[in-house]
């Protein structure tokens, strides 16, 4: 006989988008843990509010905007008592009361409360805000009045020039009405754009057939016999007939029943990380309602992370906190793309970046303070406001690429989408994502089938922008559009992975710190949450041990991607591509002929020469990797692993006639001071011999052009996926001194770098002036990391030979007989 | 009655590793082992694009594709959400530290899969566009 647990009782108050998404997340991780009761005001289940614009608009229906039907109530067997308002609690005895517009009274107990009672909007206590024909907009009701409404009237006035009141009268305006715009500052959106910004707003809105009375302040509003509206009064005396008036003057979180409750409110329901209130711990709020840090955020994004939190709390897993959100404002008021984040309006100590076209509809502001971004906004080119937004988040010094930072990241070399800046613009079958093969058309549909509403989600469930990251911009533009509003608030820290709250720094400066030498004591030291980490973060503390703790920490082979584990590349069929290694991409007949007969003895379908001057064997079976490298007889490329792949070179002077110094030996010489070299991702080098520069130093992590006088040295390019051009860094004198500033240059990408960081982004996120500092300011430094690099390299095996010292695991290589 | 075949040491797997054990028909099984000295096995073929699941990084009682990095249920063989798809699991029996296989369904299971063909050999003739 089973024994019969008594569920505990959940109640939510409020049924909207941020408490029904903590349901879904609960529902997820403890299906049988609570019997659910939610209580909604609205006689409605959840719908995506944020899409009422478009459906007053005319663009989509109400049926449409629903996410939670009836149905998923039902299958989730919560109970859902629509049109209910609840009206009162009584904590001492944990009982919610509820009253339905006939009056009759439904009584619920509970364990745990859940309030999402959402914000109000702000009605402005003038005379005659109770006529009719004078409404916020809120909610369904609010949107059908105002549909209805547009079939009777002609006339309507809308107070409030913010999003919401812009949206209203675009709506309004499509559904025929005449429509005057009136607003108490003298620009649009004020809180959201500059003025001039605003203006280039009101231009276009203005030029599309609304109208604006700005810097006007409403008096009073008087009705007919039949009490209607029929004129809004302004204080300077002047007047407007209008039969319909929408107040769109802010919204409050709604925090009366809290109030009533004695829950302790300031600027909202004051809740903790966990999204507790401070005054009851059995009470949980989310949404607009809930204070955290004293913001209450009114944003989808941070609604659902505090959703995510408060779900894992009730479902008593006792981990994640919320720590709070970064947001961005990304709009879209009738097709004009607007973005803008962080303090755009500048201010003493702060410089001004603008660039400024008001023919072509663009407007381009970000704020300098300090020598860090600190606010961006963008009018009418919007595509790059995710990479000022990571900027600003990141709070790196923007001292050495200010001379660019106005034309965005994607101007450079942004590959794989046809140079696509504008998603609207694209039809549903044009390909977005070229790493993954998403189209328009597909993140469409996953977005409104799947009811996604942030970037990640997008990520997870079309892979669109997972890969290489360069569509992001794309993406997030499409989310907007077809989820509406806004996405694109981010944790302030970004966690390493779903296994711990702390992000790479954090992990790198406590196994420093603490000289942590092994996995399981880095997991155990940061707390982390599953027992041995996932495959996003087990390999990368596996490299930060190693890196750090150089002869001391061991390599664990089983946290290696399979291509560093097996040291050959895996391709799509499960065999493997060997590289073998050629000092400067200079080989001999010897070589050669070992290479040649290898393919013979093991079959091997395609050989093929490499971008960096190598030879690629391809599609050997993993069986026969050993005999292989054995039969060539060749050192270990490399090209499988996170370390230092090849050193491309030019002829240079011994045989060039233009060549002005000995490339080909720099390079080798190169090769085999840093070869073995393990980093936070593969590092490349070149040398060219003259600046005609034949090898391609230009996109390199280190590039280095020999001149008459020297040598040149460049940083941090790229050739992948956003082609980036490399920094010159130093000009020195001898090849010693190119060995010594190339090596501490990789000692410190090695020591500070993130893992899955190329040179291009680490530079990028310290700033070249950081590195300057640390490598040519400081010649003790810069000796000291030159030397912990050859420490660290020093007799370490390849792993192609010595197996054992490698920590090869060589059973990988057999097959079990199943006889 | 099943017959289980025996096919190594538990120890012969490395902890959070896997093996490969090789069939007289049909795609390899991957074998996998976590760090509860758990034994699972499934084929080695990722519902996803075929990937070989063997080569993938275990941890807790999952295994993340090499190729594409899909989060594949080692109990079940199926794919972690929002992905989709599984890969058929076998039985296994780990009696004093050897591991077993089920004889019948070595023989019979999941033949009809087909290992993904990369190279030359898997290219289409090209024809030439006339026109």
């Amino acid at each position: 006989m089973g024994m019969h647990v008594k569920k505990q009782k959940l109640v939510m108050v409020g049924n909207g988008m941020a408490g029904v998404r903590t349901l879904e997340e609960l529902l997820k991780i403890a299906p049988d843990l609570y019997d659910i009761t939610v209580f909604g005001a609205e006689p409605h289940p959840n719908y995506n509010r944020i899409l009422l614009s478009p459906v007053l608009a005319g663009e989509q229906t109400l049926d449409e905007i629903i996410l939670n039907s009836w149905d998923w109530y039902s299958d989730k067997h919560v109970t859902l008592h629509a049109g209910k308002k609840v009206v009162e609690v009584d904590r001492i005895k944990r009982v919610v009361r509820a009253v339905d517009p006939e009056g009759g009274v439904t009584e619920v107990a509970y364990d745990r409360l859940l309030m999402c009672t959402g914000s109000t909007p702000f009605i402005l206590p003038v005379p005659g805000k109770d006529l009719k024909g004078v409404i916020a907009y809120r909610d369904i009701a609010d949107t059908n009045e105002m549909i209805d409404t547009a079939t009777k009237y002609k006339n309507a006035v809308v107070i409030g020039g913010g999003l919401l009141g812009l949206e209203a009268a675009n709506g309004l305006m499509l559904r025929g009405m005449d429509v005057t715009v009136v607003h108490v500052q003298s620009t649009l959106m004020e809180r959201q754009l500059d003025s001039v910004a605003g203006k280039l707003l009101q231009k276009s809105l203005e030029a599309r057939g609304l109208k604006f009375l700005m810097g006007a302040q409403t008096q009073e509003l008087t009705g007919n016999d039949e009490g209607r509206v029929k004129s809004i009064q302004f204080k300077d005396g002047t007047e407007l007939a209008t039969d319909l008036v929408v107040m769109a003057v802010g919204i409050r979180p709604n925090t009366q029943l809290a109030e009533a409750m004695r829950l302790h409110c300031n600027k909202g329901i004051v809740v903790s990380d966990t999204l507790q209130t401070i005054t009851d711990a059995r009470i949980y709020s989310v949404g607009e309602c809930a204070a955290h840090r004293g913001i209450a955020y009114g944003l989808v994004a941070p609604l659902f992370e505090q959703a995510k939190v408060a779900a894992n709390h009730l479902a008593q897993y006792g981990i994640g906190r919320y720590v709070g959100s970064l947001t961005s404002t990304k709009l879209k008021v009738t097709g004009i793309d607007l973005f803008s984040a962080g303090d755009f309006m500048g201010g003493e100590g702060a410089e001004e970046i603008v660039m400024s076209d008001p023919f072509g509809g663009v407007y381009k502001k970000l704020v300098i303070k300090d020598d860090k971004l600190i606010g961006a906004c963008l009018y009418g080119d919007t595509v790059d406001g995710s990479y000022y937004f990571k900027l600003l988040r990141d709070g790196r010094s923007v001292v050495d690429i200010r001379d660019k930072l106005m034309f965005g990241e994607s101007n450079i070399g942004d590959v794989g989408h046809e140079g696509h800046s504008k998603a609207a613009s694209m039809p549903d079958s044009a390909e977005v994502c070229g790493c993954n093969g998403v189209n328009k058309g597909t993140i469409c549909k996953a977005i409104k089938e799947k009811g996604l509403f942030t970037l990640d989600e997008v990520r997870k469930h079309t892979k669109a922008s997972a890969s290489c990251g360069s569509c992001t911009g794309l993406v997030e533009q499409i989310l907007m559009a077809t989820a509406g509003g806004d996405y694109s608030a981010t944790p302030k820290l970004k966690a390493m992975c779903s296994c711990t709250d702390h992000g790479h720094q954090a992990v790198r400066d406590a196994i420093r710190d603490n000289k942590l030498l092994t996995i399981s004591s880095v997991y155990k030291f940061m707390e982390w949450r599953t027992p041995n980490g996932c495959a996003s973060c087990r390999p990368a503390v596996n490299y930060y041990v190693t890196s750090s703790w150089p002869k001391e920490a061991r390599d664990d082979p089983q946290s290696r991607f399979i291509n560093e584990r097996s040291h050959a590349n895996i391709q799509k069929d499960g065999t493997y591509s060997v590289i073998p290694r050629m000092w400067g991409g200079e080989t001999t007949a010897s070589e050669l002929r070992r290479i040649a007969d290898v393919v013979d003895k093991y079959k091997i379908p395609t050989v093929k020469v490499t971008g960096g001057q190598r030879i690629d064997l391809l599609g050997v079976k993993k069986e026969d990797l050993v005999n292989v490298w054995k039969d060539i007889g060749m050192p270990s490329g490399h090209a499988y692993a996170k370390a230092l792949r090849t050193v491309k070179t030019c002829v240079g002077s011994e045989w060039c006639r233009m060549g002005t110094q000995d490339s080909t030996q720099m390079g080798k010489d190169l090769e085999r001071a840093m070869w073995r070299m393990y980093g936070p991702h593969k590092v490349k080098f070149a040398v060219s011999g003259c600046p005609r520069n034949c090898a391609e130093a230009g996109i390199k992590d280190v590039g280095i052009i020999g001149v008459d006088s020297g040598w040149e040295m460049y940083i941090a390019g790229n050739g992948g996926i956003k082609t980036e051009v490399a920094h010159f860094f130093v000009k020195v004198k001898t090849p010693a001194e190119v060995l010594e500033y190339t090596g501490a240059f990789c000692e410190l990408y090695r020591q500070e770098g993130w893992y899955l960081e190329r040179t291009v982004h680490f530079v990028n996120r310290v700033g070249l002036d950081y590195v300057k500092k640390k490598i040519l300011e400081d010649h003790e430094g810069r000796k000291a990391l030159w030397e912990r690099l050859q420490f660290a390299l020093d007799g370490e095996p390849d792993p192609w030979f010595d197996f054992k010292e490698a920590e090869v695991d060589t059973r990988q290589f057999e097959k079990l007989p199943a006889l | 009655m099943s017959e289980w075949k025996k096919i190594c040491l538990v120890t012969d797997i490395p902890v959070l590793g896997a093996r490969r054990v090789a069939r007289p028909q049909g795609i390899d099984v991957a074998v996998f082992r976590n760090d509860q000295d758990g034994v699972f096995a499934l084929l080695d073929r990722c519902p996803h694009k075929g990937g070989p699941l063997s080569q993938g990084i275990v941890f807790g009682t999952s295994v993340a594709c090499p190729l594409h990095n899909w989060t594949i249920g080692l109990a079940d063989g199926c794919a972690k959400a929002p992905d989709e798809g599984c890969t058929p699991k076998f039985s296994v029996h780990v009696q004093a530290g050897v591991v077993h296989l089920d004889a019948t369904e070595l023989a019979t299971l999941a033949l009809d899969q087909r290992a993904v063909v990369a190279g030359p050999a898997g290219k289409e003739p090209v024809t030439a566009v006339t026109a």
